[in-house]
């Protein structure tokens, strides 16, 4: 038992799949978060993979304030997800609001609607941090998530 | 065929106990070869079999009873049916066999897409039913160059056996007809330019879309065995020598199919998807062409 666990813990670590959620962002940290995938940084060296499909994903990377008419998508794709999950709050809209907080369009931040796990701060982060606040949400995917 | 050696076949060579580990290895060199061609380091080897014991891992999510029950079905029919196919190619000469088990070979091998297509409908989302229509559009185009090239070597061989068609097929026959297969590979394995069915990036993930942690993970592992059935039946259709020791007959099957499964990464690499209606037309116009030479040769020839 204690081998299988250990097995299915080590895979959970090699073989993060994402799926990115643009919850109202300007498109900044959307461009960061591909930019993860080119030759540059290359991201699939560590397993990772952007998946289409909320189905196939462990890793849900939110960006953007959380705008009114994408809160009923944002919770549909976090029911859709299998467990375990972990929620990367990807760049300042989602952790606050950052320079829309106030707006009577916006219903964030994110950790109101959704249990975030791991922050990325920034406007936006540089990839290098993308891929540091990855590899925290792994570390915790490993753990079982927080479900 | 006995029984004993009909077991061996299944799940030993070339079937389970090969098959798994080199399909895993056929889907990281795919992807490997694929990002070296871009530029990038790509993923470390054992890459596809932490991808298969993560996705087991998972929680199935609820479904309604029939949904789940055939969701689960589908893609375990799809495993079965390539393992049997894998089990009936003669690797080695006199390995047995039987008459008729070419037929029995391209049903086995039919089975998987049959059931992406059903996977896609049975799943109701919208993106799953775009990629089954598109499979099942696709299907009818290749399966007449595929089929027109099997029945050619077949009357060259004057044999429904595929140990006698891989041995006595005359090469005049031949030729066209594995060029003929080897077009149609790149679409029954869904890769660029003839991945239209799963589009990545388009419709998500095709007929697969709706399927999560160990039903994926059946589908990852019916498309790795897909990869070695379908380099492994043009190996063996490839390299007829029959006085060969065996030791040299494993070698040179693995050689070719290792080498198929590079060739297809670097032209997938190499070329940009095209439209259904353009993948389509390449199967009934060029495909048929080479299949209905194979055949008119085969007929022909004295």
């Amino acid at each position: 038992m204690r081998l299988i666990d250990s097995l299915v813990r080590t895979s959970r670590r090699r073989s993060p799949w994402l799926f990115h959620l643009n919850a109202g962002s300007c498109n900044g940290c959307d461009i960061e978060l591909v930019a993860c995938l080119t030759p540059r940084y290359d991201v699939e060296q560590l397993g990772i993979r952007l998946e289409g499909s909320p189905r196939h994903a462990d890793i849900i990377v939110v960006s953007g304030p959380v705008t009114r008419t994408t809160r009923a998508a944002l919770e549909t794709v976090y029911a859709q997800v299998p467990d375990p999950k972990v929620v990367v709050a990807l760049g300042s809209c989602p952790a606050s609001c950052n320079v829309f907080a106030g707006s009577p369009t916006v219903e964030g931040p994110l950790d109101r609607i959704l249990p975030v796990d791991v922050y990325v701060p920034g406007c936006p982060p540089r990839p290098d941090a993308i891929i540091a606040g990855i590899a925290e949400a792994i570390a915790l995917l490993a753990e079982g998530g927080h479900a | 065929m006995t029984v004993g050696r009909a077991l061996f076949q299944l799940l030993v060579f070339p079937g389970l106990l090969y098959a798994v580990p080199v399909a895993w290895l056929m889907l990281w060199m795919e992807r490997k070869l694929t990002a070296r061609l871009q530029g990038r380091i790509g993923p470390p080897f054992y890459q596809p079999f932490f991808d298969f014991v993560k996705l087991l891992a998972k929680r199935p999510l609820p479904r309604p009873p029939l949904q789940a029950l055939a969701m689960s079905a589908l893609p375990v029919l799809a495993v079965a049916g390539t393992l049997g196919a894998l089990a009936l190619l003669p690797v080695f000469p006199h390995s047995g066999g039987f008459t008729g088990d070419l037929v029995l070979l391209v049903a086995l091998l039919e089975i998987p897409p049959l059931c992406a297509v059903l996977a896609g409908f049975v799943s109701r989302s919208i993106y799953g039913e775009l990629g089954a229509t598109r499979e099942a559009v696709l299907s009818i185009a290749y399966s007449l160059p595929f089929l027109a090239a099997l029945v050619a070597l077949a009357a060259a061989a004057n044999s429904l056996s595929l140990s006698v068609i891989s041995q006595q097929a005359m090469w005049q026959v031949r030729l066209p007809a594995l060029l003929a297969l080897a077009l149609c590979l790149p679409v029954k394995l869904r890769v660029n330019p003839f991945s239209v069915a799963n589009a990545e990036q388009e419709i998500y993930a095709g007929a697969t879309t709706e399927f999560e942690g160990p039903r994926l993970a059946l589908w990852e592992l019916a498309h790795g065995l897909e990869w070695v059935a379908l380099t492994g039946l043009w190996a063996v259709l490839a390299f007829p020598a029959a006085n060969a020791a065996w030791p040299l007959r494993a070698v040179v099957f693995v050689a070719i199919s290792l080498a198929l499964v590079l060739v297809l990464a670097a032209v997938a690499a190499a070329t940009a998807r095209l439209k259904l209606a353009q993948a389509a037309r390449v199967y009934w116009l060029w495909g048929s062409a080479l299949g209905v030479l194979a055949m008119v040769v085969a007929v022909v020839w004295p």
